[in-house]
C-alpha cells in the first residue's frame, strides 16, 4: 500500500513480492527496464532487423551469466558457425572458446541446407531437441540463447511440422526451467517473419535500428512482459567497443534525495551570491550568456575547485577541443591541465551532428558511468539543440538530469544565446529542469564594455538578486564588490 | 595397373555398383523410427542386396553424435558413402523419393 503512495513512477508500483521471478541478463540498464532481467525459466523473444543488435545482445546474455552469476549458458546458433560468432565478439572482450573450453558455454552450430536434404514421409525434430538437450546438460545450463531459429523455415520444407515442433520446443525449454532468449528477424506486419510472438508470449523484446539524416540511433522497447511491470518506452542503446548498453529513461525525479550539501562554485564572490556557500551537490545549473561573455570561464573555476578538493570531473565538450580550452583557461590564470593529468579531469569532445541525441545520451550515460565524476560540465549544451526538435531535446535533457540526480552529480551546463533578450528559447526547452540559474552578461555602457552577472533562480536557497560585474583577470574570473544595480530587491528566496 | 570402375566406356547411373554405407538416424524406438528402418530394410534389399550396410544410430543412447552429421530431423537417413554425403529425413515411406535420394534413380 505505501509503495502505491510513494510515487507516480512504474517503480513504486510494485511491491517485490508480487514480482515474478528474474534472471538478470547483466546488460546495463535492460535490468532496470526490465525491473530485475528476464523471466526466469522462460523464453524471451528479442526481435529486430538486420543488425539491430539480437544476436549480441543474447550472446551477452550468456556471458554475462557466465562470467557474473554462476550461470553456465548454451547458445544455439542457426546462421554463423563458432568461429564466426566468437571473432565477431572478440572486440567486445568476450572469449568464446574460453568459457567453452572452461565448460561455462555450449556452442553448438546447427546448419540446415535445403538443397542436400530430401524430404520423404513424417519426421519431427527431435533431433533438434536431443542436441539442445545434449548441450545443456554438457554445461548444466542455466540460460538458453537460439539464433535464428526461424532459418529452420528456409531450411525444411514442411512448415506445419515446423510450427508444431517449434511450440513443442518453447514448451520443452519451460519445463526444462531454463531462461530462453529467442531471437527472430523483424517481419512485415508481424514482430517476427514466422510470427514466433505467437509463441513465446511471456516477454517481448523489439530492437530497432534506425538512420534518420545520416544520424543513426538504436533503440529497444519491452513490447510484452507478462505478469510484470515494465518501462514501456523505446529506450535508446548503444554498442561500442564495451559492448551494449540500454539507457534507462527515467522520470523518477521524486526519487532523488534532496541534500542539504554545498558544493563551492569555485568563484567566492559567487558563493556569498548563493546564500554564501555555493550550490547544492547534486543540483543542476544553467549558466546563460552571449558568445564571449564567460561561460565556460565560470565553468572552469568550478572544475578547478572541484578537482582541488580531489573530486572527480568530467566534462562534455561541444563546441571546442580540449586543447583549446585548456589553453584559453590557461589565459586566465586557470591551469586544467593538471587535473587530466592526474585522472580527476576527463574531457570528451564531440561533434553534436555525428549522432542523434538519443546516442549522444547513451553516451554520456556510460561515460558517467565509467568515470564515476561528482561534477560534470556540459559546455554548451545548446549545441546539443541542433541535434533535435526541441521535444526531443527537452526529453533528452530530462532523462540526462534525471540520471546525474539519480547519482547526486552536480552539473553545470552551459547555454549560448543571442544576448540578453531572447533567453526565452533556452527558457522554454530546459529552464524548468534547472536548480539554478547563472545569466551572463556584456553590456557596453558609456562606450566601455561592462561585463554582467546575476543569479535568476536558485530553487530553496536565499540568493541575490543583484547584477553584479565581472573581469576575466589573468587570476581568473572577478566579480567586483557592491557596485552593481539590483534587479529587485537585494536577496530573493527562491520558491520551488 | 588397376581398371576403375569409374572409367568404365558405358554411362552407368550414378552410384550404380558401389558399395553403400548408410547410417539411420533415430530417437528410440518410436512408430517412425521403426517404419523408417522397415523400408529403408526393403528397399537396399530389392535395389542394394549384397553391397549395403546399415547402421542404426539411436541418439537416446549417443546424443553427441547428433552434432557431427548436422541431425535435427528425425528420423534422417545418411549416406555416408558413396560420396557426396547425403541425408533423407522422415520415415522413407515414399519410395520413390528415397530412391532419388539415394542417387539409385534419376531425378526426373
Amino acid at each position: 500500500m505505501d509503495e502505491v503512495l510513494l510515487g507516480t513512477g512504474p517503480l513504486s508500483q510494485l511491491s517485490p513480492g508480487h514480482e515474478l521471478a528474474k534472471t538478470l541478463t547483466g546488460i546495463r540498464g535492460l535490468d532496470e527496464i526490465t525491473r530485475g532481467g528476464l523471466p526466469k525459466g522462460r523464453p524471451t523473444l528479442v526481435c529486430g532487423g538486420p543488425g539491430s543488435g539480437k544476436t549480441l545482445l543474447g550472446l551477452t546474455f550468456l556471458v554475462n551469466g557466465a562470467l557474473q552469476f554462476g550461470e553456465p549458458g548454451v547458445l544455439m546458433t542457426f546462421e554463423e558457425n563458432v568461429e564466426e560468432i566468437a571473432s565477431d565478439v572478440a572486440s567486445l572482450g568476450f572469449d568464446l572458446p574460453q568459457l567453452v573450453d572452461a565448460k561455462k558455454l555450449a556452442i553448438d552450430y546447427v546448419r540446415v541446407e535445403r538443397s542436400e536434404i530430401e524430404e520423404t514421409g513424417e519426421y519431427d525434430l527431435e533431433g533438434l531437441f536431443v542436441r539442445l538437450d545434449y548441450a545443456i546438460r554438457s554445461v548444466g545450463a542455466k540460460r538458453v540463447v537460439l539464433d535464428t531459429i526461424e532459418s529452420l523455415f528456409a531450411g525444411l520444407k514442411d512448415d506445419a511440422v515446423l510450427r508444431a515442433e517449434l511450440r513443442r520446443l518453447f514448451r520443452w525449454l519451460k519445463d526444462k526451467g531454463v531462461t530462453a532468449l529467442i531471437t527472430g528477424e523483424r517481419g512485415e506486419g508481424l514482430l517476427t517473419k514466422q510470427g514466433l510472438e505467437e509463441y513465446i508470449s511471456d516477454a517481448v523484446i523489439l530492437l530497432d535500428h534506425r538512420v534518420h539524416d545520416q544520424v543513426s540511433t538504436r533503440r529497444l522497447r519491452v513490447v510484452k512482459y507478462r505478469g510484470s511491470h515494465h518501462g514501456t518506452n523505446e529506450y535508446p542503446f548503444l554498442i561500442d567497443s564495451t559492448g551494449l548498453s540500454v539507457l534507462p529513461v527515467s522520470s523518477l525525479a521524486l526519487e532523488h534525495t534532496a541534500t542539504l550539501d554545498r558544493i563551492p562554485t569555485g568563484i567566492p564572490q559567487l558563493d556569498a551570491m548563493l546564500g554564501d556557500k555555493g550550490y547544492y551537490r547534486g543540483s543542476t545549473v544553467l549558466v546563460t550568456g552571449g558568445a564571449g561573455t564567460g561561460k565556460t570561464s565560470l565553468a572552469a573555476h568550478f572544475i578547478d575547485a572541484a578537482c582541488r578538493r580531489g573530486e572527480r570531473c568530467l566534462c562534455f565538450l561541444f563546441e571546442e577541443s580540449p586543447a583549446q580550452l585548456l589553453r584559453n583557461m590557461r589565459s586566465i590564470g586557470i591551469d586544467l591541465e593538471r587535473w587530466v593529468a592526474a585522472g580527476l579531469l576527463q574531457f570528451h569532445a564531440d561533434r553534436p551532428s555525428r549522432y542523434g541525441l538519443e546516442t549522444h545520451l547513451a553516451k554520456m550515460h556510460q561515460l558517467v558511468a565509467d568515470f564515476k565524476p561528482t561534477v560534470t560540465v556540459i559546455d554548451p549544451v545548446t549545441n546539443l539543440m541542433t541535434v533535435g526538435t526541441y521535444a526531443d531535446v527537452q526529453a533528452m535533457l530530462t532523462r540526462m538530469i534525471d540520471h546525474l540526480k539519480t547519482e547526486s552529480i552536480t552539473a553545470v551546463l552551459t547555454s549560448l544565446t543571442p544576448g540578453m533578450t531572447s533567453i526565452e528559447r533556452t527558457e522554454n526547452t530546459i529552464s524548468s529542469l534547472m536548480d539554478t540559474w547563472i545569466v551572463l552578461a556584456n553590456e557596453g555602457v558609456n562606450s566601455h564594455h561592462q561585463r554582467g552577472l546575476y543569479v535568476l533562480k536558485s530553487r530553496g536557497m536565499a540568493h541575490s538578486n543583484e547584477l553584479r560585474e565581472f573581469r576575466l583577470t589573468d587570476h581568473g574570473l572577478d566579480i567586483l564588490d557592491g557596485a552593481g544595480r539590483p534587479q529587485e530587491g537585494t536577496h530573493h528566496h527562491a520558491g520551488i | 595397373m588397376q581398371a576403375s570402375e569409374d572409367h568404365s566406356a558405358t554411362p552407368a547411373p550414378p552410384s550404380q555398383d558401389k558399395a553403400y554405407r548408410l547410417r539411420l538416424y533415430v530417437a528410440g524406438q518410436t512408430p517412425k523410427s521403426v517404419l523408417a528402418l522397415a523400408n529403408l530394410q526393403q528397399i537396399c534389399e530389392e535395389h542394394l542386396q549384397g553391397r549395403y550396410e546399415i547402421e542404426v544410430i539411436d541418439l537416446l543412447v549417443n546424443p553427441q553424435l547428433a552434432q557431427g552429421d548436422q541431425i535435427l530431423a528425425l528420423p534422417t537417413l545418411v549416406r555416408r558413402l558413396p560420396e557426396p554425403i547425403k541425408k533423407i529425413i522422415g520415415d522413407l515411406s515414399n519410395k520413390e523419393r528415397v530412391l532419388v535420394g539415394l542417387d539409385l534413380r534419376e531425378r526426373r
